[in-house]
């Protein structure tokens, strides 16, 4: 097992890293950037570590930045996060051939996964449905006109080396499809570095559902229940929950398993999660895509299962079991988690600016996973994520009871955040009554 | 005269417009980014871009001048 880690991130998810890592006795390594030197995180590792100024490219995404840091440090494993170099097949490689652990999947499973069209196909070869949509590349606008005929519109436009719902767009109709389609290639191109585009049948109503997966040293893949992610805006996650209050026993069972011949079929080691689109009324599924990391949402499956996912990160990457028995992972009760963004809450437009007030609720159910505190200045160069409130319950009413409790109790100053979009979201009747869709905000915004 | 400036902290990610342009009520000047949200800025006025003040890839501050229109 190695005795210290850095870890290859900001904000929230650094602060989470460092703390299960210090909690387990290993050293914590964090790296910053000139915008975030007096994050918490940074003061709460063992050591910390100026990689660059701000731009993202110029530090988090840096590989010679970050390896730099490592050797400077010592450090002799790196945990990548979300997001940033943790999708990153050849960081990965360069990481294992620097002599370090790797806290994540084997290269080839990366690489396998993390292009979109070619984890479709491979998912299919492996028995696990899919939805309608390209089997290549898409690379200019008549192909792309040929594609959705044959697969029907509407259709979803996608970045095929993308993720986090970045650069996706819908298209209703060949004019909506020539619109939309050279902006989707040049945002691809600007986020992720490659252009390549996939089309997707556009399944309207469906319930955006994923699950948790974990990759044992043994082979053993093992799926940890699902989380229903389909409270979105502009096509990322603002809410997630579970269980999953529109997946039946008998879905979830099929889902679960589908999840793990998924992962069984790339030797998947570490935590990662399958994402599907699930009709609620014919309880059919696809399977959309697999992130081969840590997300941004896993404290909801950590508060219904009692488990560590880090720490099961940890643990696997430095060769060894699980710290729970595999074959009896039980869940209870219900959890929510609500993303609290640095943008105003009725339109969603980005609001930076110095904290001026930061506190935090508390109480039975309440975790509070936060990136910033009061003079902390949220600046344009990263995502809006300031802080996530999650919530648990010993049943689904409890847990939004609490929640609401919760919101109103938690109040930052200074950049405009959603938090009062999430208590408009919790007074819903659609999202209390649990029967909602990934359309659910533009609904409420109508 | 008009003085097109920014609304917020953001990265000025292309410049679409250039001095000495006619524009017209509606036309995107520059678009900017932050926090991965592309950010149109729109002229709100017809005339012609006397000035630019920002390049691609500069940082702009709530209040800094992005246009003038004449």
């Amino acid at each position: 097992m190695f005795d210290s880690v850095l870890v290859a991130n900001r904000g929230e998810i650094a602060r989470r890293v460092i703390r299960t890592a210090r909690r387990m006795g290993i050293r914590a390594i964090a790296v910053y950037s000139e915008a975030d030197g007096s994050l918490p995180y940074v003061g709460e590792a063992d050591e910390a570590v100026l990689i660059g100024p701000a731009p993202a490219a110029s530090s988090y995404l840096d590989a010679r930045a970050v390896l730099g840091a490592a050797r400077r440090t010592g450090a002799a494993a790196i945990h990548p996060g979300y997001g940033f170099l943790a999708e990153n097949a050849e960081f990965a490689a360069e990481v294992i051939d620097a002599g370090l652990t790797w806290v994540g999947p084997p290269p080839a499973a990366i690489e396998q996964v993390g292009d979109k069209i070619n984890a479709r196909n491979f998912m299919e070869q492996a028995g696990v449905p899919v939805a309608a949509g390209t089997r290549e590349p898409v690379t200019d606008v008549a192909a792309a006109i040929a594609e959705a005929g044959r697969i029907g519109y509407p259709v979803m436009i996608k970045a095929a080396a993308g993720g986090g719902g970045i650069g996706m767009s819908a298209a209703a109709n060949e004019a909506e499809l020539r619109a939309g389609f050279e902006t989707a290639r040049s945002r691809a191109e600007r986020f992720f570095g490659r252009a390549d585009i996939l089309l997707e049948r556009y399944i309207e109503r469906a319930r955006h559902v994923e699950v948790q997966i974990l990759g044992l040293n043994d082979a053993r893949v093992l799926a940890l229940g699902e989380r229903d992610c389909s409270v979105q805006r502009r096509h990322q996650k603002v809410a997630e929950e579970t269980p999953s209050p529109g997946v039946t026993p008998e879905l979830r069972a099929r889902m679960l398993a589908a999840a793990v011949r998924a992962g069984e079929a790339v030797g998947y080691r570490g935590a990662g999660t399958v994402e599907c689109l699930a009709d609620a009324k014919s309880q059919d599924f696809v399977f959309l895509e697999m992130n081969a990391r840590i997300q941004v949402e896993h404290p909801i499956t950590e508060m219904v299962t009692g488990i560590d996912l880090v720490q099961q990160q940890l643990l696997i990457a430095g060769g060894g079991d699980v710290s729970f028995p595999p074959a009896s992972v039980a869940s209870a009760g219900h959890a929510v988690e609500l993303r609290v963004y640095a943008e105003d809450p009725r339109r969603f437009l980005p609001s930076p600016g110095v904290i001026t007030e930061w506190a935090e609720p508390s109480g039975p159910g309440i975790r509070v996973d936060a990136g910033y505190t009061a003079g902390n200045e949220v600046t344009p160069f990263y995502d809006p994520l300031l802080a996530k409130l999650c919530v648990h319950g010993g049943s689904r009413a409890e847990a939004l009871r609490r929640a609401r409790a919760a919101v109103a109790d938690f109040r930052v100053s200074g950049p405009k955040t959603n938090l009062p979009f999430h208590a408009e979201l919790l007074d819903s009747e659609e999202f209390s009554s649990g029967r909602y869709d990934t359309s659910v905000v533009a609904r409420l915004r109508r | 005269m008009t003085e097109v400036r920014a609304e917020m902290v953001a990265n000025v990610w292309q410049v679409v417009a250039s001095e000495g342009d006619s524009v017209a009520d509606g036309d995107t000047l520059v678009i900017l980014e932050s926090m991965k949200m592309e950010i149109p800025v729109i002229a709100e006025s017809a005339g012609t871009l006397t000035k630019l003040a920002v390049a691609e890839g500069d940082v702009v501050q709530e209040g800094d001048l992005i246009a003038t229109i004449e």
